[in-house]
């Protein structure tokens, strides 16, 4: 649906004006917000960008799920600051998406009645300390396959913010290969729980680069855009063939008996994950959906108070100022 | 200046003192981890927390260097139990809502504030170093709580309400900050750290101007609640609250994370 309507837009823009932009994009340069861009191009822009948005955001909760049993003061440390710099990616992307014209608060009304997705990860648990670095190794991993790429991205104030959150993003991923690293190194007990943790994260990585090419409904108009620079499928690839020899090094095995080196690809021929299980969460039906999105409308509800009485501030401050003048 | 060779117990105690609040107040905020009522309040309560936790391994650590019997700063936070621990209790009550734990957070930076001013000039050249370090953050810290709490308890009705019962809620755990006792007479009489009475002039000239600013009023009852920083009687809020944080050292006794 989305699509078509996409589509039926496009035939009302003027087809010079259309290929100018296009001729842009080729060269090389960059869209900024103030120039002319097709209504499309924005409104795939601000799906993805405030998906992205909302994947920073919802993505503090499985983490945040231990930070008050991080079993150092060091990983404490480490895991608040890698928290904190994930709410601050979302901050960068929503002011991204606001260049276009919409609003933070609007996206986050869209976030929280479900109109607008966010990253599939985020809907399974964290539940085992194991678990958090997974997350660093693994879906921080997968998103800067996702991310590195986006740096290049047409629209100038996207692009922008990738280059900020890239460069955070490579910390995230080593404190996470350390932390699983040192649980695999461990006790016995520790060992399972770094097994357990790839065993439930490792197909949901994957998930993480979206549907199989053959069923991706938006990628060639967005690769034209230069919106998505490389397919779903060439993107899982890479992160396996990067993932394997992460996971060897580390003695754990990677839960897919299929998995094994093809000579002639010169990659590695990897089980896709159940897709049918990756719809089911796209459409809410994941082990943590409705544990997400009810934390994130409580908290939203909750702070509207807050929200209320410092704009009320800001705003009798305001007037007090006018006064005086 | 000269580092004293201190090796008392006392000088122990009041490390773990120091050390102990942010811990715990760290512990409490870092609750809030994508809960708070605007992208800006996770942002600056994930760092408020992450500063403390900095600071909480500052001061342990240096505690356990002081015992001297081989115990890490991991040891002193994640392997005692509720009666060794030397918070205000204060730090340990729960967060309540968002106004109540801001509330707590500005009680608290304004007395940490002073009390690090102070320990700068500490005759200990570590408590003094940390102590420096401590203020830069805890500076913006107490700007940031101040500010929250006027804009807060000057805004509307119900912020105004919520601020001005939070207040109620946490004035009987402002007295502790300002007690003394032998420890606190032995590290005067050493020269590391300012007598805690001395500091409530000061204390009450600065939250006096910030709750006027914001409309809220100070009770009147000068009932305060202790056993916190001597660690005769803590709340039964610390021991649910050490179940979480020490949870994994506990299970898994011996290993490395
Ligand atoms: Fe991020
Ligand atoms: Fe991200
Ligand atoms: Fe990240």
């Amino acid at each position: 649906m989305y699509a078509q309507m996409v589509k039926s837009e496009a035939a009302q823009e003027d087809p010079e004006q259309l290929a100018a932009f296009q001729a842009r994009i080729d060269a090389g340069e960059k869209i900024e917000p103030k120039d002319w861009m097709p209504e499309g191009y924005r409104k795939t822009l601000i799906r993805q960008i405030g998906q992205h948005a909302h994947s920073e955001i919802v993505g503090q909760l499985p983490e945040g799920n231990w930070i008050t049993r991080a079993p150092t003061l060091e990983r404490k440390a480490i895991l608040l600051a890698k928290v904190q710099d994930e709410a601050g990616h979302g901050l960068y992307l929503y002011c991204a998406a606001e260049t276009l014209g919409v609003s933070r608060d609007e996206l986050t009304e869209m976030l929280l009645d479900g109109r607008m997705k966010y990253s599939s990860i985020f809907n399974y648990p964290t539940l085992n300390w194991a678990d958090i670095g997974a997350v660093g190794w693994l879906v921080d991993g997968a998103a800067i396959m996702n991310q590195v790429p986006l740096q290049r991205t047409s629209f100038g104030p996207y692009s922008r913010a990738m280059i900020r959150i890239c460069k955070e993003e490579s910390f995230h991923q080593r404190q996470g290969y350390d932390a699983i690293r040192k649980m695999a190194e461990g006790t016995p007990a520790q060992k399972k729980m770094a097994q357990d943790a790839l065993n439930r994260l490792w197909y949901p990585s994957l998930m993480m680069f979206g549907p199989s090419d053959k069923d991706s409904v938006h990628s060639a108009q967005s690769m034209a855009w230069k919106i998505k620079m490389n397919t779903n499928d060439e993107l899982r690839q890479k992160f396996v063939d990067q993932t394997v020899p992460q996971a060897e090094y580390l003695g754990l095995s990677v839960p897919d008996p299929d998995l094994k080196w093809n000579e002639e690809r010169g990659h590695y021929d990897y089980t896709d994950p159940d897709w049918s299980e990756f719809f089911e969460v796209i459409k809410g039906n994941g082990p943590c959906n409705t544990d997400r999105l009810a934390a994130r409308n409580k908290a939203w509800d909750d702070g509207a108070w807050v929200r209320d009485g410092l704009l009320a501030h800001a705003k009798k401050k305001a007037a007090r100022r006018h006064a005086a003048e | 200046m000269a580092t004293p060779t201190i090796k008392s117990p006392a000088f122990a105690q009041f490390l773990l003192r120091m050390g102990d609040n942010p811990l715990i107040l760290g512990h409490r905020i870092s609750e809030w981890c994508g809960h708070a009522p605007v992208l800006e309040e996770d942002i600056a309560l994930a760092n408020t927390a992450l500063d403390m936790i900095g600071q909480t391994r500052m001061w342990l650590g240096l505690a356990a260097e002081v015992q001297g019997d081989g115990k890490s700063a991991d040891d002193l936070a994640f392997l005692r139990d509720a009666w060794e621990f030397r918070n205000l209790l204060l730090v340990e009550v729960p967060n309540g809502d968002f106004g109540r734990t801001l509330m707590r957070q500005f009680l608290f930076d304004a007395w940490h504030a002073i009390q690090l001013g102070r320990l700068m000039k500490s005759a200990d050249e570590r408590v003094a170093a940390i102590a420096e370090k401590a203020s830069k953050e805890v500076a913006y810290h107490l700007e940031r709580s101040a500010d929250t709490v006027v804009g807060l308890g000057d805004g509307t009705e119900e912020s105004h309400r919520r601020m001005q019962e939070a207040l109620d809620y946490l004035w009987p755990y402002v007295g502790e900050m300002f007690q003394s006792d032998d420890v606190d007479a032995e590290m005067v009489t050493a020269g590391i750290a300012p007598d805690p009475a001395s500091l409530r002039v000061e204390y009450d000239a600065l939250i006096s101007r910030i709750l006027t600013e914001a409309t809220l009023t100070i009770p009147q009852s000068s009932f305060a609640h202790k056993g916190g920083r001597t660690g005769a009687m803590h709340t039964e809020h610390l021991g649910h609250l050490l179940t979480q944080m020490q949870w994994l050292q506990r299970a898994y006794p011996g290993a490395t994370w």
